[in-house]
């Protein structure tokens, strides 16, 4: 038994997913439920949910105790932090983003999602959407997760109707996709009975769709992104400078995005010096091409200057450097972020001196309406931002490339981290709501 | 009628042949983590214990800089209460790498008197002190952990780069957001970032690694003969450092070690599990958590790694 099942469990794929809904929409309920019922919760664990239950007075064990980790939480009953959480099945193992609903958390969910390749968004069946989903749906699409699942909870208390669950999922479904979100999968659940979420549902036979775990299950994991501009920050030059390898020279890096072969031409950015890859070191051994989000070491025909902070790209395929930013930001800091502030920037293995130039515009997630020009932005705001750089930067477009499109904002002073960054146009459609008041702002 | 509810475009359930295994996504992202602290800090140190955590962390280093040398020391953490064949690994593997250790010795600040003995014996709260001390009077600004998120639920909520103020205390109101993989290491002097490579690794995940990479470790991790004696529900292995006490009876079971700490608060594990197959299959099948099982310091209180943590422990 033994070798067979350690291959098949080494043979999995890890997705990393996150999930999104408002205080009481039962998102503590589904976790637990996905947790319990795909059994990683352990005897020791749950015992000592029922033991602090039980010290409350509680006469159930309070499955959120699962999950809410520090003192200030279990004693306000409140999340307030991102947390993660680890679970397996057979054919797949899950980091799950666990972000807390409250509004003035968008910061958390923009957290969860920059890593996310898929997020659940739950409504409760009874209020169908509403400005908390909107605003979910929102930030996916800023963040371009590439699937969303909208969970349609407490199917249980609307007599589990599939006209409520279709009239919610079509919503849900246009709305979302106006705002480009490439794939939506709808699923009506009860967290708390358990349909549809690890067993199919035996009072909606009316639904022919997966159940929220075989989804996840089967999703596809980092879909064409090995075909996607190849890029490859470099984070560190190996020199061992020993008597076996006097002339080693490597180029350490996760690849971004796409796929390095021996042989390609390529340019150093921003010096602009072009080469070939002469190898590829995948951590000690070599091969013939990497591709994302592999660790290597790449070493290139020249001897030319390369250094950390560099980005490797492919000759025939490389972004425009440029000083002037332009991006979609969300602010995570307490303090605000204002015209004129001096911040340091940090996109992929370089950070730089910037400047905050302009604040054209404020979104209000709820309606997706534009506030031009006002003057900061506070915590959990999100915005347009203007930023010139002190050195030429390499930037791509956030829609193309997930890695090579986002920065952070640093306070020089501190070190806080500030703002979280995506570069170039915010939705995949050109213009998401018309907004008459708006002349300057939204300008593409 | 349920076309809303259909998945639209992609496959179904293919993953693309440049879709990483999980073992390789975790590996990758564990050593771009060792080469960010490598390009961004002065002289980061790898807590290390001889456990199997943090030879694993060793072992990606090793590999995140090959064919160079690691270009960190390694730091251990002496509580006096070692298995003897953990420190035979320890420095067995300090000289095969060339590596340098540091160690800082519980037993030294008791024998000084600034740390005091407790009564129930465990010196694990000890190693608060002497840990932070050393990071300070060495100027370590970067110190890796091999602790991971889903040993315990306070850890669930700790980043990858974990800012430490000078007295080494953590905040778990004032983390710091950690976005895509953008690291965030900035920090003022005295101040450090404790690193957290293995964050997203579970314990079956550790295991598998160390059985695909073939990766030794101490002999305690394997199933064996051994004289324990038990305590608050744990099988401890008699010794030198104070057990058992008067009404405690020793005797020979097979068990191995589930984690490595010190010998007063780690317990073994019944188990006939010699092999790392059969250990894989046993921690598959197991009901309770690697700590659950073994650690008793986690069970003083609802929050006893949180409050540890927030004192600076690892």
């Amino acid at each position: 038994m033994s070798t067979t099942t350690t291959e098949e469990l080494s043979a999995t794929t890890l997705l990393r997913f996150a999930t999104a809904g408002s205080v009481d929409d039962g998102k503590s309920t589904l976790v637990g439920r996905l947790l319990h019922d795909s059994k990683s919760v352990l005897v020791d664990q749950l015992e000592a949910v029922e033991r602090a239950s039980a010290s409350r007075g509680q006469d159930a064990p309070d499955l959120a105790l699962l999950t809410d980790g520090l003192r200030a939480e279990r004693e306000q009953g409140i999340t307030i932090d991102v947390a993660y959480r680890y679970f397996a099945t057979p054919r797949r193992r899950f980091i799950l983003a666990d972000t807390p609903g409250h509004v003035q958390y968008t910061r958390n969910m923009v957290t969860g999602a920059s890593t996310a390749e898929l997020t659940v968004i739950l409504v409760d069946a009874r209020n169908g959407v509403v400005e908390q989903t909107r605003r979910h749906a929102a930030i996916a699409a800023l963040l371009r997760v590439p699937h969303v699942v909208l969970a349609v909870n407490k199917m249980d208390l609307v007599g589990y109707e599939e006209s409520v669950f279709a009239r919610i999922a079509e919503e849900f479904t246009a709305y979302a996709t106006d705002l480009g979100v490439p794939e939506v999968t709808a699923i009506p659940i009860s967290a708390l009975a358990g349909d549809n979420v690890v067993e199919p549902s035996a009072t909606m036979d009316w639904y022919g769709g997966p159940t929220v775990l075989e989804h996840l299950e089967t999703v596809p994991v980092s879909h064409d992104l090995a075909h996607c501009h190849a890029r490859l920050p470099v984070q560190y030059v190996i020199r061992p400078r020993t008597a076996e390898h006097p002339d080693y020279r490597g180029y350490a890096g996760q690849i971004a995005a796409g796929t390095f072969r021996v042989g390609d031409a390529v340019t150093v950015l921003p010096s602009g010096r072009t080469t070939r890859i002469s190898g590829i070191d995948l951590l000690g051994k070599p091969v013939e091409a990497a591709w994302t989000t592999q660790s290597v070491t790449v070493l290139l025909e020249d001897d030319i200057d390369v250094s950390r902070g560099d980005l490797i790209v492919p000759s025939k395929d490389a972004p425009e450097t440029t000083q002037d930013v332009e991006a979609t930001v969300c602010h995570v800091a307490d303090a605000p972020l204002t015209v004129g502030h001096r911040v340091l920037l940090k996109h992929g293995t370089r950070t730089v001196k910037a400047i905050v130039k302009d604040i054209p515009s404020r979104l209000t997630l709820d309606d997706l309406s534009l506030h031009p020009h006002p003057g900061q932005l506070v915590a959990n705001d999100i915005g347009r931002v203007k930023i010139r750089t002190a050195e030429p930067l390499p930037v791509d477009s956030y829609a193309d490339s997930r890695r090579t499109g986002s920065f952070i904002l640093i306070d020089p002073s501190d070190g806080t981290t500030l703002t979280a960054g995506m570069v170039g146009e915010s939705f995949a459609t050109p213009e998401p709501v018309k907004d008459e008041s708006d002349e300057d702002g939204w300008d593409f | 009628m349920t076309t809303v509810a259909t998945v639209k475009g992609g496959g179904e359930g293919t993953d693309s042949p440049y879709a990483l295994s999980h073992l390789d996504a975790l590996e990758s992202e564990a050593v771009h983590i060792f080469r960010e602290v490598a390009g961004e800090f002065e002289k980061p140190v790898i807590l290390f214990s001889g456990g199997k955590d943090s030879i694993l962390m060793l072992h990606l280093a090793l590999k995140a800089f090959a064919p160079a040398p690691v270009p960190f020391a390694l730091l251990h953490v002496d509580t006096g209460h070692n298995f003897p064949e953990v420190l035979e690994y320890r420095d067995r593997t300090v000289a095969k790498h060339g590596l340098r250790l540091h160690v800082a010795s519980v037993q030294d600040y008791i024998d000084r008197g600034v740390l005091k003995e407790r009564p129930d014996g465990t010196r694990n709260p000890l190693q608060t002190l002497p840990l932070t001390e050393k990071i300070q009077s060495e100027k370590f600004d970067a110190v890796f952990g091999g602790g991971r998120r889903d040993e315990e639920k306070a850890r669930a909520k700790e980043r990858v780069f974990s800012l430490r103020d000078e007295f080494s205390q953590w905040d778990p109101r004032r983390q710091r957001p950690e976005l895509w993989n953008l690291y965030n290491g900035r920090h003022a002097p005295g101040e450090h970032v404790r690193v957290f490579p293995l964050s997203n690794w579970t314990e079956l995940d550790v295991w598998q690694y160390i059985a695909r990479e073939d990766i030794e470790l101490p002999e305690i991790y394997y199933a064996h003969e051994r004289e324990v004696f038990q305590r608050s529900g744990m099988w401890l292995t008699a010794g030198e450092w104070g057990g058992p006490k008067e009404g405690e009876a020793v005797e020979k079971r097979l068990v191995r070690y589930r984690t490595v700490g010190d010998m007063s608060c780690t317990g073994a594990v019944d188990s006939d599990a010699d092999t790392i197959e059969k250990v894989i299959t046993e921690i598959a099948a197991s009901r309770l958590t690697e700590r659950g099982a073994t650690r008793a310091d986690d069970k003083l209180s609802e929050a006893a790694m949180e409050d540890r943590k927030r004192e600076g422990y690892f």
